[in-house]
């Protein structure tokens, strides 16, 4: 007998009986013969629960995790604090044991947070419509450029180099097979290089994708680049972080027509890489052609409010090949957590997490420039990461790092030769002064 | 009890907080002094503010407006909505798992790695194929990652020409999106009266440009293709590749395998056959299981292990790329591999075997009182014409919107779309006997009140938070956002 699978064997026979068979393995008979597995799956027996979990502790105890060790880890997925409610709430399973709200009477709770997740994400990033969230940030700026280019129907996009490494393998990926052009932009002194980026876009471009922060963690001047890709009617696609929204302007502000990015740091953990979510939000005028499920409000036969996933024509389920996007699901509960992360912080709450991330990564950045060994790769403005280039093999940095007990940074070396002994540094509001402290006392002490 | 009816941003009150942020302790820096002044944010998001108290009371009656596996029966057909057990989500929960960085040096995840190579090594047992990506995020993500192998294996090869995929009629709406995504043409195959792939229309269309043939088995009506092996035969001499889109395997596991069926790729949706939450919409994770001679092909890093330590490599010339940032949905991967830990070879098969058994009980109690379109020994799901045609023009959908006031969630409707007001019924092995009966009878009971009281139908449903909605004005006027009156 297995916990989840009730029958008893009575009933297992009353039921063969009903359906007028002798054994279940009748009702496999159409199958044909050569194609069934004529032996056991070659896997363990069936394990307790206590035994399932001891493996899991077996497995767990192979690895290093942020509650151990300070992380100054980033590069698209961060450590910020998770109110202990996003855990307790996302937790309940009227939501999590629930599928996607296709029956609109019984999925109201749903429903409506989508409803106020778009909301939020408009709010953040200066968009009219937002839709219901998307697998990751680099899968959502892939479907950015998709949506570009069957909008305006040109078929080049152009990327800068300083948008991260992952998403750009993801966007080429979606291109190649969709037959659209990638032209990518060089990195000029930490920031997309603006001579080149003018000389890329052109009346066949769909769309330009830039970051901000970007990769490197240095914030980019929008107003140049909004003004070149208008000019040639080109669409503007930004692909930001969510938490550097309360302090840095919205890409609504610098003009932007698409809005996409990672939502992990909106209280999802990290997971060794997922599930997270990606956003996407837009101008109004993209509405029609977005990817993914929209929820929409309206009122019943009553006149009560509620929530109905609308705009539905898009979608796979109705429009087949013709659909904006073959996309089913959205992260409904990954864009739960993000609401009710949103909620706890609040106006306030959410630039103060901003600010101090910052604060504290330029107090890191200080200190370490200060030592001797240690040099800042770019001059320019940035937000929580930053880029530091040491005379020291990075891989013995890292260490050194991690024998003391620290994660991070991260190499840049996969990048080219010109980032060869280059590390990456993230610090959010988590860092205290005295794990900073730390930070800086072992880099100087590694000789 | 009056139904709550309450958005976050209208609890918000100015200068209310539900947080408390560590003390500072850096030295104190000015904003502008960092970045420019007009590269700052001057209005705030509206975000809501509002106290913890408030954040908890609100979101827990919102959890009330929903349904979930855990409150009953949820007969999604191809949805496989069945029980997701609680282990799961504890070990999804340990710090060693939860709170790891993708980017941490990998002596500190030789955990994650080993797990994911076991699970991978696990679904390709299962499956009967040679090598198994995790990265792709769902079912869909799933399909048009094995779609992309399609394409790079014949340019691979130098064939350009094959730009058609053949999909028969009674799919999931995702394979020609997915198909399209990728830069495919569709070619829709019918389906026979028998609610089988029609073999001579599909060898009809069948030339040097076909790239490949999606095809789910069982298939959307329930039904077993059971000319699998000369479809496989007839797709493969015209040089094309067979995909198993494996939203159905909860039939299959430990009874038959897409890899010795003849299939080259397929795609798993660990939310469905492994018992990962849904999660309202999401997340999932679509693994995608291939032949060896398309392994060369997958997303990379893949896995390896080299000498007891696992390594993510990226050195694969022919691989399509990346689909997915980091490795994939690796929260679902622990779920489901405690799963398959929990039921081992045994169990799974047992799975499969009450799931079909559920399914077939169901439909001979059922097709007493409603049309059954197919008449054949089903698979996991099966399904029904709704009551057919009737005086007071009753239909499926007033049918399962009754079903909702006997608190169970309705089963898929109008779906596929080759059967007239289809009913898909999924019930999955978890359901027990006495839950299948209770259902059957509520079923009954709402046929005998479409012919009594058919306005008790049409008008349902009465007991819900809301009642029907007004969908045609939704999309007409879309109200996207919430603004502030």
């Amino acid at each position: 007998m297995f916990p989840y699978i009730p029958h008893t064997p009575e009933e297992e026979k009353h039921m063969l009986s009903v359906i007028g068979v002798h054994t279940v393995e009748e009702l496999f008979e159409d199958i044909p013969e050569e194609v069934r597995l004529h032996r056991s799956l070659q896997l363990d027996p069936p394990k307790s629960e206590w035994e399932v979990v001891k493996q899991f502790q077996h497995l767990g105890e192979k690895n290093k995790h942020i509650h151990q060790y300070p992380c100054f880890l980033g590069a698209g997925a961060y450590d910020h604090w998770i109110p202990s409610v996003v855990d307790h709430l996302s937790s309940r399973s009227e939501f999590y044991t629930a599928y996607t709200p296709y029956q609109a009477e019984m999925s109201q709770g749903t429903l409506q947070i989508i409803f106020e997740y778009q909301t939020m994400i408009c709010e953040l990033t200066g968009m009219d419509v937002s839709n219901a969230s998307l697998y990751d940030g680099a899968s959502a700026c892939a479907e950015a450029a998709l949506m570009a280019a069957a909008s305006n129907r040109r078929k080049k996009i152009v990327v800068s180099k300083t948008v991260h490494p992952e998403v750009r393998q993801v966007l080429s990926t979606y291109m190649k097979y969709k037959g659209i052009q990638v032209i990518e932009i060089p990195v000029l002194e930490g920031v997309t290089d603006l001579d080149a980026l003018e000389k890329a876009v052109d009346a066949d471009t769909s769309g330009v994708i830039i970051q901000n922060p970007n990769f490197f963690g240095v914030v980019e001047d929008i107003e140049p680049i909004e003004k070149m890709v208008h000019e040639k009617k080109a669409y503007l696609i930004m692909h930001v972080d969510p938490l550097s929204l309360g302090v840095l302007k919205s890409p609504g502000e610098w003009g932007a027509d698409i809005v996409v990015g990672e939502g992990q740091s909106l209280g999802n953990p990290l997971q060794f890489g997922g599930p997270y979510l990606g956003f996407m939000a837009a101008k109004s005028s993209f509405m029609r052609k977005m990817p993914g499920r929209i929820v929409g409000e309206t009122t019943d036969v009553d006149g009560c409010r509620g929530f109905v996933l609308t705009l539905q024509a898009r979608e796979q389920h109705i429009r087949r090949e013709r659909a904006t996007s073959n996309i089913t699901s959205n992260q409904a509960l990954n864009a739960l957590r993000a609401v009710i992360y949103l909620s706890v912080l609040g106006k306030q709450g959410l630039e103060e997490v901003g600010r101090q991330s910052m604060e504290k990564a330029h107090y890191a950045f200080e200190k370490i420039t200060q030592l001797p060994n240690y040099q800042p790769v770019f001059s320019k403005p940035f937000f929580k990461e930053f880029v530091i280039r040491t005379s020291r093999d990075p891989k013995i940095v890292q260490q050194v790092l991690l024998d003391h007990g620290i994660l991070g940074g991260y190499s840049l070396a996969f990048m080219g030769p010109e980032y060869k002994n280059c590390l990456m540094f993230c610090v959010t509001e988590k860092r205290s002064k005295a794990e900073i402290d730390y930070l800086v006392e072992v880099l100087e002490g590694i000789i | 009890m009056k139904t709550y009816d309450i958005l976050i941003f209208e609890l918000s009150k100015e200068g209310r907080v539900g947080y408390r942020l560590p003390p500072k302790e850096v030295p104190e820096k000015p904003l502008e002094s960092m970045i420019p002044k007009e590269w700052l944010r001057e209005k705030q998001p509206d975000l809501p503010q509002v106290s913890e108290v408030d954040v908890v009371r609100h979101y827990t009656l919102l959890s009330q407006k929903n349904y979930g596996v855990d409150m009953g029966m949820y007969p999604l057909g191809s949805c496989t909505m069945k029980y997701n057990p609680k282990i799961n989500e504890d070990v999804a929960r340990l710090d060693a798992f939860a709170h790891v960085h993708p980017y941490q040096p990998e002596e500190t995840v030789q955990g994650c790695l080993e797990l994911m190579f076991d699970l991978q090594e696990m679904l390709a047992e299962i499956t009967g194929m040679d090598a198994v990506t995790l990265q792709p995020a769902a079912g869909s993500h799933g399909e048009l990652t094995g779609l992309m192998l399609i394409k790079a294996y014949h340019q691979w090869r130098g064939d350009y020409q094959r730009t058609k995929i053949l999909i028969p009629d009674s799919a999931h709406g995702t394979n020609p999106a997915s198909a399209a995504m990728a830069g495919f043409e569709v070619v829709e195959i019918p389906s026979t009266d028998e609610g089988l792939v029609d073999m001579e229309a599909m060898k009809a269309v069948l030339d040097e440009t076909v790239a490949g043939f999606m095809l789910t088995n069982p298939n959307t009506l329930g039904l077993f293709e059971k000319d699998i092996v000369q479809i496989a035969e007839v797709i493969h001499k015209a040089g094309g590749l067979l995909y198993c889109d494996g939203a159905n395997m909860n039939a299959n596991v430990g009874i038959t395998r897409p890899g010795d069926m003849g299939f080259d790729i397929v795609h798993l949706n660990l939310h469905k056959t492994f018992s990962t939450p849904h999660g309202g919409g999401g997340p999932g994770s679509g693994p995608v299981g291939v032949k060896a001679f398309l392994e060369k092909f997958l997303p990379v890093p893949m896995i390896r292990k080299v000498d007891e330590r696992y390594t993510l490599t990226y050195d694969q010339p022919d691989s399509i790329g990346k689909v997915k940032s980091f490795y994939g949905n690796f929260g679902v991967f622990l779920k489901a591999y405690a799963y398959i830990l929990t039921m081992g070879g045994e169990g799974l098969k047992r799975a499969s075997q009450m799931a079909v058994l559920n399914a077939n009980y169901l439909k001979e109690r059922l097709r007493k009182t409603y049309v059954l379109p197919i008449d054949r020994v089903c698979k996991h799901e099966f399904v029904l014409s709704g009551l057919g045609p009737n005086d007071a023009g009753i239909t499926t959908l007033d049918i399962v919107k009754r079903l909702i006031d006997y608190g169970y969630h309705p089963p898929t409707i109008y779906f596929p779309l080759i059967i007239e007001e289809a009913m898909m019924i999924e019930p999955t092995e978890t359901e027990s006997l006495e839950t299948l009966e209770q259902w059957i009878s509520t079923l009954e009971d709402i046929a005998e009140e479409a012919k009594e009281m058919p306005q008790l139908l049409k008008n349902a449903p009465h007991h819900s938070p809301v009642r029907r909605l007004d969908e045609v004005t939704a999309a007409r006027k879309p109200k996207l956002v919430w603004k502030k009156q």
